[in-house]
């Protein structure tokens, strides 16, 4: 049935249109990037889950995070695997495993399936419901990390190398500063510190979303980094904040600190010294090279768009091993380091 | 190799100096001292030679990497650095382990320079095998030079100087010249040398700083010497026990590159050494940097080459005297004895000349003699503190280089290429041209100077205004106009403009300027002193 499709050239299922990926016959937008009437929203990163839309529609799991970012909008949840339909089109959430509720969006009509990732990882990373593959004709994959440079450490590795980096700084005294993203990054971080170090703070935007993750998941006790923190304190202690806080007024508070970065951009030197954090740590909420080619394998698709990344090399790749691979455009672009200012991470 | 692998990491993962030093102390004292002798070789530049092209490495590691050449070379383009592009490609392997030790791997680097490629290729991807992302990066980076760590040669004295509680004055001599841990010993270079080693052994540099603008309100004119900065190649002159040397700037031994200066030897004192420039010197006159280059190009210095292009020293400072080393003494002492000296042998035969002091008793006067510098064919002016020792390295507030304001015109964009590393995204890397009647000639190429905003604007109009694309290269309509400002200007039969600049940069970019309104290349070589 597929084919016949293809032969008689209807238009796409989903198409790239200027305000998001569309769904003509359900008159539904996918992560849309311009006011529409009604969204389906993959994760609540910033560029994912926007402003003005008339009707929202997430998985359960984002229902708190895409209440506490947009405040008071319409707004309605699916559980993983829950299949509804809208105007005869069938759409259903799985889980992609990137942040806390993140989901890939499965679109089935007369047949034909189609798969838009959002962001994805494979890693199961102890707080997101892990990744799991949809077998689809069509995968709309991003590949923020599309090369072959990208190349993921076990994450379990890297939390102790992160709790051993804390643990130094402690028996110095002094204060070790994570960086991570509010969303995401720092439930993971958060997760996985070993709080027999020493006491964790969090910086305001971080105490805000693990307030809102706390039902769902069980992080270790943590305080609030204010104004009434003893700076006393905070020698050895460890202080998770997003980097868009770093050299904040609240920084000159703790004497020599040692700061570190987590982010797959910490691949790169040039990346780990321009930020001029003492630590860089190779930690990914996105697929690395491996990891985005096993799953558009396990999908068992014949078409890839790609988007959000290093785009056309990747399709290009794509292609040369046989896949049907085109690239298109969003609003989601993340080409380069550049995007570590964004929250996409 | 773990022990050094680590040393990288850890000089890397910081920038605060103190924290290198303690790094490198404690590597220091922990390595075997072959190793140690190798580690400072290679951070004082002096890597043993490449045993295979970087061509070679990229073509095995892509191929060990199952990745396609085009995707390895676009990769390779986005990272910046192919050490490291090699490092991060290849197949990560948890179970890696080799236990070869810094020494023994750089010297089987040096045996496979003279083996067949197919054992070269065998050898390579058999050790990028065994190790670690991180070994491998260090691995290549020994193969390709640039580690880029952020380590002086100052900084690694200071702590080679901890690790041995020896001074750094007496290590940053001992760490000079031409030295290889392939024929001396640790022990030998650093803890015992051999007097007869320390013959040729020149004494360690003194730099200059670009002068700071609070200068002139914070000094009086009278605590200073002001001389011509000569654009030529800075160089020590060893006259010892009926021997003499020339080292450059660089610690490379030039003595059989300037026979020229043999007739000095005939007549200075045995124990003489001279700090000074060399430099090409035609027809009775200093000739411009591009001679002495090419006479520096030449592997044979031929009677022909030397009479086409004979060289002079410029003469500035004297650090030993019959025998004594004068650097602790004020500049006013080495200029007095240097003075002396030069009068004694003041013959228009022999290939020197003493650089001049400027008479100078207010700042104005030294603002004047600086509008002389092409006409004195200097770079600018040098300012030295009159009571000043001679320093080691760089060392802030005696010694100052005041350079002549650079040489400006406009020219046309006209192509762009992307950038390395942070700016790959960006196009960031210029070509310019200058009108020749109705065409525009590439008069230059310039990477820096505009700020951040500026280079995207100037991006999205490359990609917006490609004519043609020639790999990563791309053709731009000509439309852009930018001010390049560069050092030194000379004919050039290799230049297709005939010209060639030294140090061009962007100095504004000219949005109020048509490319009608650009220079021409006549306009250029009108610049030509
Ligand atoms: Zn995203
Ligand atoms: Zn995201």
């Amino acid at each position: 049935m597929y084919l016949e499709a293809v032969k008689k050239k209807k238009p796409p299922l989903l198409q790239f249109s200027s305000r998001g990926i569309y769904c003509a016959v359900a008159d539904v937008y996918l992560d849309p990037w311009r006011p529409v009437p009604k969204a389906l929203i993959t994760h609540g990163h910033a560029d994912h889950a926007r402003w003005g839309h008339g009707q929202y529609i997430c998985t359960e799991a984002s229902l708190p995070i895409l209440k506490h970012r947009l405040g008071n909008i319409q707004l309605s949840g699916r559980p993983y695997g829950d299949r509804f339909l809208v105007n005869g089109v069938q759409f259903s959430f799985h889980p992609a495993g990137h942040v806390l509720g993140s989901a890939q969006i499965r679109v089935e009509y007369q047949g034909e399936v189609w798969v838009f990732t959002g962001d994805y990882k494979l890693e199961n990373d102890g707080v997101s419901t892990p990744f799991e593959p949809i077998r689809c004709h069509t995968f709309i994959s991003e590949c923020t990390f599309g090369l072959p440079v990208f190349d993921w450490q076990n994450p379990t590795e890297i939390h102790s190398q992160i709790n051993h980096w804390w643990a130094a700084q402690n028996s110095d005294k002094r204060s070790a500063v994570l960086m991570g993203y509010s969303l995401g990054k720092a439930q993971r971080l958060l997760k996985h510190l070993d709080p027999n170090i020493g006491p964790i703070y969090t910086h305001s935007s971080i105490t805000a979303m693990t307030e809102v993750t706390s039902a769902q998941v069980d992080f270790p006790k943590t305080l609030a980094l204010n104004k009434e923190v003893d700076k006393n304190d905070l020698k050895g202690a460890l202080i998770l904040a997003p980097p868009a806080a770093a050299g904040g007024a609240w920084m000159k508070k703790l004497s020599n600190p040692s700061t570190g970065y987590a982010s797959g951009w910490m691949s790169f030197r040039g990346a780990r010294r321009r930020r001029g954090f003492d630590r860089g740590f190779v930690l990914s909420d996105h697929a690395d090279w491996k990891g985005l080619l096993k799953a558009i394998k396990a999908t068992g698709c014949e078409k890839v768009i790609t988007t959000h990344g290093y785009t056309h090399l990747f399709a290009q790749y794509l292609r040369e091993q046989g896949y049907d691979a085109i690239t298109e455009k969003t609003a989601f672009e993340a080409e380069t380091p550049a995007e570590e200012t964004s929250t996409t991470l | 190799m773990k022990l050094f692998a680590a040393l990288v990491e850890t000089l890397d993962q910081t920038t605060k100096t103190n924290t290198k030093v303690a790094a490198l102390k404690n590597y220091f004292l922990k390595a075997p001292k072959q190793d140690a002798l190798w580690t400072i070789a290679l951070l004082s530049h002096r890597r043993p030679s490449r045993p295979i092209t970087t061509t070679q490495m990229r073509a095995w590691a892509a191929r060990e990497a199952k990745v396609p050449d085009w995707l390895f070379e676009e990769t390779y383009h986005i990272v910046g650095d192919l050490a490291e592009t090699i490092a991060l490609i290849y197949p990560s392997n948890p179970e890696a382990e080799l236990n070869r030790s810094l020494s023994a791997i750089i010297e089987d680097l040096i045996e496979l320079k003279s083996k067949t490629d197919e054992q070269k290729e065998a050898f390579i991807c058999q050790m990028w095998s065994q190790q670690s992302a991180l070994e491998r990066f260090a691995f290549n980076k020994i193969m390709t030079g640039g580690f880029r760590l952020g380590v002086s040669q100052k900084l690694m004295t200071r702590a080679l100087s901890q690790a041995l509680d020896l001074e750094e004055q007496t290590l940053a001599h001992r760490l000079m010249g031409d030295w290889s841990p392939q024929t001396i010993s640790f022990e030998e270079l650093l803890i015992k040398p051999n007097p007869k080693d320390q013959l040729s052994k020149p004494y360690p540099f003194y730099l200059a700083y670009a002068l700071e603008d609070s200068f002139f309100d914070q000094e009086s004119a009278d605590d200073w010497f002001v001389e011509h900065k000569w654009d030529g190649m800075r160089g020590q002159l060893i006259f010892r026990s009926g021997e003499w040397f020339c080292w450059s700037r660089g610690e490379e031994l030039m003595t059989s590159k300037f026979p020229d200066f043999n007739p000095l030897a005939e007549k200075l004192p045995q124990g003489t050494v001279l700090d000074g420039e060399i430099l090409a010197f035609t027809d009775g006159q200093i000739a411009d940097f591009s001679l002495l280059q090419k006479r520096m190009n030449r592997k044979n210095v031929s009677l022909k080459l030397r009479t086409e292009i004979p060289v002079i020293f410029g003469v500035y400072d004297l650090l030993e005297f019959e025998g004594e080393d004068l650097r602790h003494r004020p500049l006013t002492y080495r200029r007095t004895l240097l003075e002396e000296l030069f009068q004694k042998n003041n013959d228009p035969q022999l290939p020197w000349f003493l650089s001049e002091i400027v008479p100078c008793s207010r700042w104005d006067d030294a603002k004047k003699e600086r509008e002389k510098a092409v006409e004195k064919r200097s770079e600018g002016l040098m300012l030295k503190r009159k009571s000043s020792p001679y320093g080691v390295g760089r060392k802030k507030g005696d010694w100052w280089k005041w350079k002549s304001d650079p040489f400006t015109i406009d020219a046309v964009l006209t192509y762009a290429m992307r950038g390395h590393g942070r700016r790959s995204n960006l196009f960031t890397d210029y070509t310019f041209a200058l009108w020749d009647n109705k065409e525009l000639v590439t008069f230059a190429k310039a990477y820096s100077g505009l700020t951040d905003a500026e280079m995207k604007e100037v991006d999205r109009f490359v990609k917006q205004n490609t004519t043609d694309r020639f790999g990563p290269v791309r053709q731009v309509k000509p439309e852009l106009v930018f001010e390049i400002a560069f050092e030194g200007i000379a004919h050039s039969s290799r230049h297709k403009s005939g010209v060639a600049v030294r140090f061009p940069r962007i100095l504004r970019w000219r949005k109020d300027k048509s490319i009608d309104m650009a220079n021409s290349l006549e306009d250029l070589k009108t610049l030509i002193p």
